[in-house]
């Protein structure tokens, strides 16, 4: 394989990080039965928080560089996980709407990060540098892939290994399924429901500040407005419904995504060419192709469009092609658990 | 029922959620090394200060109302209609397409503006066709469907504006050149530059859709397909034309709140034209839980608001960013929801039957 392509895959990698750790996130709260809809938010307060609190520190000169970006995570994890929780508490103690209290926090966050952002536009900061790793990284082809990478990379692998080994190989793994699909029954097996989903939004929401910050030391360092994540967390959250609340396909359809839109950007920079020709055409309208395909995947999901299109299939074939494509949410996701 | 007591709680209940948002505010703007009192003076000159200034807001407050009467249409069906920023771009679209196109001369002017305004609200229910038929039709949830459709639709705009629409001139991706004055809607006066049917059009709308909502079998309608879409189906009620309908509803209404932007607020398109207004006008919606005859008022507190803020950028000793307004906006909305589920929660008996928002028929993701 040539070393250019390489290259590109490997680059696609990278930028995918934050919506694979992201997308991650939310499946493990919405397995929970919560629904944080606030990602596009979230993502863009954590990102400018983080990036505040590392370049902060780098000015006054107290940590060392990786200490500042420990830093920088660190506060970033706790804005995603207290908007997370907060979405949780309003949900599970106060009986409110998920999707309602998600939406508002998704436009408040946004604003409060511009808000909050203003000192902090375009200056340079503290960034999250490449760590090659050794051995792995020799290996042909899969090396300069993946292995070639920064530490939240390497994070994201295993933070993927780690929910599916949790999720379908042990009990507590169990009792979260459980706990999104039919809480009633996991509470009379003895599962702390409302406690747990507390802490599955809670980390989900960690998670969701990490990859804000994510961008802001590394993928788009910095700061600007408007942020440049805007949007992506809607495209995380629409990669959970394609993912079908599988670690696995998620982090699959998030590369996915970032494939497509690193092909869009090559183009709109470095043209079009097909057997040397230049081929014309609007490069503008490139940028819909991340959104066609959101809707794309959701129609294939989301079960009417693909039940008609199953019908002209054989027989045979329709069963497996259905559980293969279709993805049905946490039967008890967005609702309340009354303990009586 | 109702005695004293009660009501002091009631109010308190109303008045807490406001009292926190005000003071978290102004901790903040204290933690950016910034006067809160300035902040307040400021606001209020930006949005009162002069006739001039007091078009300003009501030339925010005609687009928002129209898009949140339209809301509160969607909500009933039990739809989240955040399609509704893209449904204002297209209808700012079509109008634009409109006045470039239909060249009629002055004496016309009228009939031209009617013209475009009609082609905006189809341009909106166009847009919002699409989310209801993804929704009804194909299982897309109309939350994922509306976010997807309001960015193709921004992208749709940045390319007629830089390419087939782009100024003779200095062609950027700035705007289009301004439109003919005839297709632009008139102004009542230099000193109070509004629309005068345009307000008059909101009140209508206003009023139609009251009496829509609360005396007609298709109001009674979208409350059952709202509250609870399967005995909706069970009972009789045409359940996915009903849904439809809503979205309809509320596109056409955006789309003529889009074409306010273009043809009076701007008099050109421009990128994002819509401003953000239709996701305000969620939070409105939200803020009333779904109750219509408050929406001018909060509106009107509302634009005001988004008005006065433009001063934080301008006033010397302030320089603060406008966002300011969205934060002051989203705060209070997400405590006033916060508070009546404290309210329910733990003063049960104080409870009033409000529109509950909760649309167990439309989880996401489903």
């Amino acid at each position: 394989m040539n070393e250019e392509l390489l290259n590109t895959l490997g680059s696609i990698i990278g930028t995918a990080t934050p919506l694979v750790i992201a997308s991650l996130g939310e499946t493990i709260t919405e397995r929970a039965g919560v629904v944080n809809l606030s990602l596009d938010g979230s993502l863009t307060l954590a990102a400018v928080l983080g990036f505040a609190a590392a370049w902060t520190a780098q000015e006054a000169g107290v940590l060392d560089v990786p200490m500042q970006i420990a830093l920088g995570i660190v506060v970033a994890m706790l804005v995603g996980a207290l908007i997370a929780t907060l979405i949780g508490f309003s949900s599970i103690k106060l009986r409110r709407d998920q999707v309602a209290v998600g939406f508002v926090l998704t436009l408040l966050a946004a604003d409060l990060a511009r808000f909050l952002g203003a000192d902090f536009t375009r200056i340079p900061g503290p960034q999250i540098t490449r760590w090659t790793l050794p051995v792995l990284s020799d290996l042909p082809i899969l090396g300069p892939i993946f292995f070639q990478q920064n530490v939240l990379v390497y994070f994201s692998y295993i933070l993927m290994l780690v929910i599916w080994f949790w999720l379908f190989r042990t009990k507590g793994g169990l009792a979260l399924r459980a706990i999104g699909e039919r809480p009633e029954a996991a509470y009379a097996r003895g599962a702390k429901v409302q406690w747990l989903r507390y802490w599955y939004t809670f980390l989900g929401g960690a998670l969701v500040g990490l990859a804000g910050v994510a961008y802001s030391l590394n993928v788009k360092p910095g700061w600007s407005s408007p942020p440049a994540m805007q949007g992506d967390g809607w495209i995380a959250l629409a990669i959970v419904i394609f993912g079908g609340w599988h670690p696995f396909r998620v982090v699959l359809g998030a590369w996915l995504f970032a494939a497509l839109r690193a092909v869009s950007s090559n183009i709109q920079t470095n043209g079009l060419f097909i057997f040397g020709q230049e081929i014309n055409f609007p490069f503008v309208l490139l940028n819909t192709l991340p959104w066609l395909l959101m809707i794309l995947t959701l129609l294939i999901v989301s079960g009417g469009f693909t039940e008609r299109l199953l019908q002209y299939m054989p027989r045979a074939v329709q069963h497996r092609m259905r559980a293969f494509l279709r993805s049905d949410p946490p039967k008890a996701l967005g609702t309340r658990f009354e303990m009586e | 029922m109702k005695d004293t007591k009660s009501l002091a709680i009631q109010i308190a209940f109303l008045l807490i959620p406001v009292a926190i948002s005000l003071a978290v505010a102004a901790i903040l703007v204290t933690a950016v090394g910034r006067d809160p009192l300035e902040v307040v003076d400021a606001l209020w000159k930006g949005a009162f200060k002069d006739s001039r200034k007091v078009g300003g807001v009501v030339n925010f407050w005609i687009p928002l109302t129209l898009v949140s009467i339209g809301l509160v249409v969607t909500f009933r069906a039990g739809l989240w209609n955040i399609g509704v920023e893209g449904q204002m771009m297209m209808g700012a679209l079509f109008a634009s397409w409109g006045a470039q196109t239909l060249l009629w001369d002055a004496g016309m002017s009228p009939l031209l503006n009617l013209a475009l305004i009609a082609l905006s609200a189809l341009g909106g229910m166009f847009w919002a066709f699409i989310v209801g038929a993804l929704k009804i039709r194909l299982g897309v949830n109309e939350i994922f469907g509306g976010v997807a459709l309001n960015a193709l639709v921004n992208v749709i705009s940045i390319y007629m504006i830089s390419g087939p629409w782009q100024p003779r001139i200095g062609g950027s991706a700035q705007g289009t050149e301004p439109f003919p004055v005839p297709a632009l809607l008139p102004e009542f006066s230099k000193t109070f530059p509004v629309n005068i049917f345009m307000i008059l059009l909101v009140f209508a709308a206003f009023v139609i859709v009251m009496i829509m909502l609360n005396g007609t079998r298709w109001g009674l309608n979208l409350k059952a397909v709202g509250k609870n879409m399967r005995s909706a189906l069970l009972l009789g009620v045409a359940t996915e034309r009903t849904s439809m309908s809503a979205f309809l509803v509320c596109g056409a209404l955006a789309g003529i709140a889009g074409s306010y932007r273009v043809l009076f607020t701007f008099d050109n398109l421009r990128p994002l034209a819509s401003g953000g207004i239709g996701f305000l006008g969620l939070l409105v919606v939200l803020l009333l839980s779904i109750r219509l005859l408050w929406v001018p008022l909060i509106t009107f507190a509302f634009a005001a608001i988004l008005t006065g803020s433009t001063r934080l950028q301008i006033a010397p000793s302030l320089k603060l960013d406008s966002s300011l307004a969205g934060v002051l906006q989203g705060m209070l909305v997400l405590f006033v929801i916060l508070f009546q589920g404290v309210r329910e929660v733990f003063f049960p008996q104080l409870t009033v039957d409000a529109e509950d928002i909760e649309m167990n028929e439309n989880r996401p993701n489903e």
